[in-house]
C-alpha cells in the first residue's frame, strides 16, 4: 500500500515538496493563524511568568478590583488585588498542560480500545464498541460532574476524569479504520508470513490510521480545554488557589457590573486558543485528506 | 432520409463553450456548427469528453454561469408556435421559460435523476404546472395520460410511488413523460439508455421514435454507441476534442466514413458481415482523447490517427470541408486517405 | 420500516443495560461510595455506619446490590433524595419541565437561524458571507457556554437592561409574556452551539444535493431557482439533518446544564449541579440515568423520524 509511506517523515531538504499533506497544511491559512496564536499563548503562558513582577498568588489589598490599563497591573486585578495577568499566564500553564496531557491519555485508551476492537472483530469488537456507544449516552458534563463529585479534585485527577470521558470518539474513528484496514491485502500479507498479532497491529494497520488519529488528537485538546474550564468554572475542577483559565471565571460572575475584565480576560484566553486548535484540526483534516475538501 | 425539407428546430453556429478554472480555460466544444430539423433525429457522437454533452447543455443554460463558464456563438430555436428564440447570451429566466416547455432533455442515469422524496405523478405534473398553469388535479390527469403513453403499466398506482420502488427502465420512462409533458418541440436525450439493461435499451429506443413520430419533435440523441446511431439517427454528427470532425446522413456516414476518427469507431464496432472473416479483430483506437488543457498542435486527433503525416497534421487545425451535399469532414488527407482506401478495396 | 425500527429499539435497550451497570459502576467503585457524605460529616461512629450500611443494602455482594437497584429502577423507585427525602422521579419530574422548554426552543431558534445560515452558505459557496459563516461556526464552537451567558448578561441584562439577568419569571407574576421574556437570553445562548453545528452540516448536506442528478433534473424542467431550493433541495438536505440533531442530543443536555447554572434556570441541569454540591447520591444517579434515557429516547426519536421522512425507509415494509 502505498499509503504506509506518506507519514514517514523525509530528511532531506525540500520536506514540503516532498510532502504533499504538509504542503496543503502550511496553505491552509486558518490553521497557519491558529498554528501561530497556539504556539504564542505557549510562550505567553510558560515564559511570562519570569518576565512580569507579579506573582499569580500575590494578594494586595489596597490594590483590589483595578480596571486595567490604568496603572502598573496592565489587566487589572481581581477582588483580592491579585494581578490578572499574571495569574492568566500561570492558569495558561494548566489549562494547556491539562488538555494537553488529557489528550495524551485519552488517545492512549482510544487507540487501544479501537485498534482492539477492529482488530478482533466479532464478539470482542462488538463488546467494546457497545460500550462505547454506552458510555457516549451520557453527555460529558453530567459524567465528569457525578465523578468530579467522588474524587479529590486535583490537577492529576482532573485530568484522568477528562481523559475518560474524551475517549470515546477516537475509539469508534481507530475501530471503524482498522476493521476496513485488517482485511486489506497487506494485512493479509502480513498475517501470511506469520507476523504475530501485536505486530500486525501496531506495525502495519496503526501507521496507516495515523492521519485521523492527529485529526482527532487535535480537536481532542481543543474539547479538553473546554471541559477542563467547564468544571472549573463550576467547581468541580482545578481548586483555587491554584488557577485555571477555567475558575477563574468562577468568581467572576459576581462582579459581573463592576470589574466585566475579571470574565473578559480568561475567557478571550479560553476561546482564542480554542478556536486555534479547532482550526488546526480542521486544516489537518483538509490536507491529510484532499478528498474531504470541502 | 426525409423527403421534404422540414422546418429547422435548432440552428447552432460556431458555439464555443469556455470552462474558466483555476488551473486555466477549458475550451470544452469549438465552432459547433449544426441544425435539426422537426421530426428529425440528430445523433451525436463521441468518446467521453469530446464535447457532446457539454453542447447540448450549454444551449439550455444548464452549464455553470458565467465567469465560471464562457459561451460563444450563436443558436435559433423555433418553438412550435414559430417563435424564434436566441439562446445564447440571453438571461437565466428566459431560458427557464423554454427549459422543459420548448426543449427537454432525458438524462442517462435514470437511478439518480428522480427526486428520491416526491411520487413520480408529482414530478410529472411539475413542469405542466409551470409552463402551463395546470391546477393539480389537471395536472395530475394529464401525469397519468403521460404514463400511459410511456407504456408504464397500471399508470394509476405508480402515480403515486417514489423512484426507489420502480426499476431503471420504469425510471427511465418516468423521465420521458416527465420530458414530453409539455410537448417540447426539441428533446435532447444524453445518452438515455447507456445505463440499461440491452432487452430495456431496445424498448426505450422503440418508445423514443414512437414518441417522436407522434407528435413530430427534433431529437437529438447523444451516445457512444454506433450500434444505436444506426438504429435511430436520421444525421450524424461525430465530435472529437470539442470539434465537428465529420457530419452527414447517417448512410453515407456508416458505408463511406471520411474522417479517419469516424473510421476507427466504425472498425471498433464487431459486425457480422459477408465476407468479413468471423474471427477478424475489433480494432481499438491506440492512444487516449487529449488533455483538454493540452491540446496537440494541429489535428487534435493527429497523434492516434494512422495516416498522420508529420509537418502536415501538426501544422494546422483542418477546416471542415463539405465533401459531398450534406456531408463534411475535418480533415487534411481527405483525398489521399480516400485514394488509398480505395485502391485497397 | 417496522424491522428497522424493532432493530433500533433492541440496539437501545442493550445500551440502556449497559448505561445502567456504568453507572452503578461509578456510585459504587468510586472512594468513599454512595455514603461518603455521611463518613465524611465525621459525626458518625462506626457502628452508625454500619447500621446505614445494611440499612442501604450496602453490606450486600455488589452483583445483588446492582440487580435490586436495577429491579427498581425498572419500577420506578428510583431512591429518595438525601436532602429532603422526596422521591428522586419527583423531583427530577418537578426540574424537566423547564429543561425541555429551553432544549426545545433553543433548539428550534438554531435550526430556523443555523439552517438559513447553511443553505445560504451553500448556495453562495466561497462568498464572503460563508467565508465569515465558516470561521463564525468555528468560534461559535469554541466559546465556553457560560462565558457566552455570562457576556449576554452583562450586555442585556447589566449594561442595556433588556433581560432579565436569571429565573423562569418574576417572582408572583408568571405572565406568558413574563415567561417569554425571561426564555430569551438562556434560549440564545444554548442555541450557539447548536446554531454553529447546524449552519456546518445544512451546509455540507446542502452541497451535496445540490451536485446530485435530480437537482439538474429540476433546472432541465425549467422549475424556478427557489423552487428548487426549497421544494427540491432543501427537502432533501433535511433528511441528514435530523440523524444529526438525534445525535446532539448529548451536547445539548450538558449546554443546558451550564446554561441553566449561569441563569440559574431552576431546571434538571441546575438540580444536578445542586445536587453534586451536596452530595445526594440517589438524585444525582437518577439525573445521571435519566439523562442517558433522555439521549437514548433523543436518537429513538430521530430514527423514527427519518424513517417517516425518506420515502426510501418509510416504504421498505411494504
Amino acid at each position: 500500500m502505498t499509503t504506509t509511506t506518506s507519514f514517514i517523515p523525509a530528511r532531506k531538504p525540500g520536506l514540503l515538496h516532498r510532502v504533499p499533506a504538509l504542503r496543503r497544511f502550511v496553505r491552509h491559512r486558518l490553521a497557519m493563524t491558529g498554528l501561530a496564536i497556539v504556539l504564542l499563548m505557549t510562550l505567553f503562558s510558560v515564559v511570562g511568568p519570569w518576565v512580569i513582577p507579579f506573582n499569580d498568588t500575590d494578594t494586595d489589598i489596597r490594590s483590589r478590583l483595578v480596571a486595567p490599563f490604568a496603572g502598573v497591573h496592565v489587566l487589572g486585578t481581581d477582588s483580592l488585588g491579585r494581578d490578572t495577568l499574571a495569574r492568566l499566564m500561570y492558569a495558561g500553564r494548566i489549562s494547556l498542560a491539562v488538555g494537553l496531557s488529557a489528550t495524551v491519555l485519552s488517545m492512549g485508551v482510544g487507540v487501544l480500545v479501537g485498534l482492539v476492537a477492529g482488530f478482533y472483530g466479532r464478539w470482542v469488537g462488538m463488546v467494546l464498541m457497545r460500550f462505547v456507544d454506552a458510555m457516549m449516552c451520557f453527555p460529558t458534563i453530567f459524567l465528569l460532574l457525578a465523578i468530579a463529585a467522588l474524587i479529590d479534585p486535583s490537577v492529576g485527577s482532573i485530568i484522568v476524569l477528562i481523559a475518560l470521558t474524551s475517549w470515546m470518539e477516537v475509539a469508534r474513528i481507530v475501530e471503524a479504520q482498522i476493521r476496513s484496514l485488517r482485511t486489506r491485502d497487506f494485512a493479509l500479507a502480513a498475517q501470511s508470513i506469520g507476523a504475530g498479532s501485536g505486530r500486525i497491529m501496531f506495525r502495519e494497520l496503526l501507521p496507516n490510521a495515523v492521519a485521523p488519529i492527529v485529526v482527532a488528537a487535535t480537536l481532542n485538546i481543543a474539547h479538553a480545554i473546554l471541559a477542563e474550564s467547564y468544571i472549573s468554572f463550576l467547581g468541580y475542577g482545578i481548586q483555587p488557589p491554584t488557577p485555571s483559565w477555567g475558575n477563574m471565571l468562577e468568581n467572576a460572575q459576581s462582579y459581573l457590573s463592576r470589574a466585566p475584565w475579571l470574565a473578559i480576560v480568561p475567557g478571550i484566553a479560553i476561546m482564542l486558543v480554542v478556536t486555534s486548535f479547532n482550526f488546526i484540526g480542521d486544516g489537518l483534516r483538509d490536507a491529510l485528506d484532499p478528498k474531504l475538501d470541502r | 432520409m426525409i423527403p421534404v425539407q422540414r422546418p429547422p428546430v435548432l440552428e447552432v453556429e460556431n458555439l464555443d463553450i469556455a470552462f474558466n478554472t483555476k488551473s486555466g480555460t477549458i475550451h470544452a466544444t469549438r465552432e459547433v456548427s449544426f441544425s435539426v430539423r422537426q421530426g428529425e433525429t440528430l445523433a451525436l457522437v463521441g468518446e467521453t469528453s469530446s464535447g457532446k454533452s457539454v453542447t447540448c447543455l450549454g444551449l439550455l443554460g444548464l452549464t455553470p454561469p458565467p465567469p465560471y463558464c464562457q459561451i460563444g456563438g450563436s443558436a435559433k430555436m423555433t418553438t412550435r408556435d414559430g417563435t424564434v428564440h436566441q439562446l445564447i447570451g440571453r438571461p437565466e429566466t428566459d431560458l427557464r421559460r423554454l427549459r422543459g416547455a420548448a426543449a427537454s432533455v432525458i438524462f442517462q442515469e435514470p437511478m439518480t435523476s428522480l427526486n428520491p422524496v416526491h411520487t413520480v405523478g408529482e414530478q410529472i405534473a411539475e413542469p405542466l404546472r409551470i409552463h402551463r398553469g395546470l391546477s393539480p388535479r389537471a395536472a395530475t390527469a394529464r401525469a397519468l395520460e403521460l404514463l400511459d403513453l410511456v407504456r408504464i403499466s397500471d399508470p394509476r398506482r405508480r402515480l403515486d410511488n417514489y423512484p426507489h420502488e420502480l426499476s431503471g427502465g420504469m425510471r427511465q420512462r418516468v423521465m420521458i413523460a416527465v420530458a414530453i409533458a409539455c410537448e417540447p418541440a426539441l428533446l435532447i436525450a444524453d445518452e438515455p439508455t447507456t445505463a440499461l439493461d440491452v432487452t430495456i435499451q431496445a424498448q426505450i429506443l422503440e418508445l423514443l421514435s414512437d414518441l417522436q413520430r407522434q407528435t413530430d419533435m427534433a431529437m437529438i440523441f447523444i451516445t457512444h454507441n454506433l450500434g444505436i446511431v444506426a438504429e435511430i439517427a436520421d444525421r450524424v454528427m461525430v465530435m472529437y476534442a470539442g470539434r465537428v470532425v465529420e457530419q452527414g446522413d447517417v448512410v453515407p456516414i456508416f458505408t463511406a466514413p471520411r474522417m479517419p476518427y469516424t473510421r476507427g469507431l466504425l472498425d471498433s464496432l464487431p459486425r457480422l458481415e459477408p465476407g468479413r472473416p468471423r474471427r477478424s479483430l475489433l480494432r481499438a483506437i491506440p492512444g487516449n482523447v487529449p488533455d483538454p488543457t493540452a491540446h496537440p498542435p494541429g489535428c487534435t486527433f493527429g497523434p492516434r490517427c494512422d495516416h498522420f503525416r508529420a509537418g502536415l497534421c501538426d501544422s494546422a487545425i483542418p477546416p471542415l470541408e463539405q465533401t459531398a451535399p450534406g456531408h463534411a469532414a475535418r480533415c487534411l488527407r481527405l483525398d489521399a486517405i480516400a485514394n488509398a482506401a480505395g485502391v485497397s478495396a | 420500516m417496522g424491522r428497522f425500527l424493532f432493530g433500533r429499539l433492541m440496539q437501545s435497550l442493550v445500551l440502556l443495560w449497559l448505561v445502567s451497570m456504568i453507572g452503578f459502576a461509578i456510585l459504587h467503585l468510586a472512594p468513599g461510595g454512595p455514603l461518603s457524605q455521611f463518613i465524611a460529616g465525621g459525626n458518625l461512629n462506626a457502628d452508625d455506619i454500619a447500621r446505614l450500611m445494611a440499612q442501604y443494602g450496602l453490606d450486600r455482594p455488589l452483583p445483588v446490590q446492582y440487580l435490586e437497584w436495577v429491579g427498581r429502577f425498572l419500577i420506578g423507585d428510583w431512591g429518595n433524595s438525601f436532602r429532603d427525602q422526596q422521591p428522586v422521579t419527583a423531583i427530577i419530574a418537578g426540574h424537566i419541565g423547564a429543561t425541555l422548554e429551553l432544549m426545545l426552543t433553543s433548539t428550534l431558534l438554531s435550526i430556523l437561524i443555523g439552517g438559513t445560515i447553511g443553505i445560504i452558505g451553500a448556495v453562495r459557496r466561497y462568498s464572503i458571507f460563508d467565508t465569515v459563516a465558516t470561521i463564525g461556526a468555528m468560534i461559535a464552537l469554541s466559546i465556553p457556554t457560560f462565558w457566552f451567558g455570562l457576556a449576554v448578561i452583562y450586555v442585556f441584562s447589566v449594561d442595556l437592561g433588556w433581560l432579565p439577568a436569571g429565573n423562569r419569571q418574576t417572582m408572583g407574576h408568571g405572565s406568558f409574556l413574563d415567561r417569554v421574556h425571561h426564555l430569551i437570553g438562556p434560549c440564545i445562548v444554548l442555541a450557539l452551539v447548536s446554531t454553529a453545528i447546524w449552519s456546518r452540516y445544512m451546509r455540507s448536506s446542502m452541497l451535496d444535493v445540490i451536485n446530485q442528478d435530480y437537482i439538474r433534473t429540476a433546472r432541465s424542467k425549467g422549475v424556478p431557482p427557489f423552487q428548487i431550493l426549497t421544494h427540491h433541495a432543501v427537502r432533501n438536505a433535511l433528511l441528514p439533518m435530523i440523524t444529526i440533531t438525534g445525535l446532539h442530543v448529548p451536547a445539548l443536555l450538558g449546554g443546558a446544564l451550564v446554561t441553566e447554572t449561569v441563569f440559574t434556570w431552576p431546571g434538571m441541569g441546575r438540580l444536578f449541579l445542586d445536587s453534586v454540591s451536596y452530595r445526594d447520591y440517589p438524585v444525582v444517579m437518577g439525573i445521571l440515568m435519566f439523562s442517558a434515557l433522555m439521549v437514548l429516547i433523543g436518537s429513538l426519536l430521530a430514527d423514527l423520524m427519518y424513517a417517516l421522512a425518506d420515502p426510501r425507509i418509510r416504504g421498505a415494509g411494504r
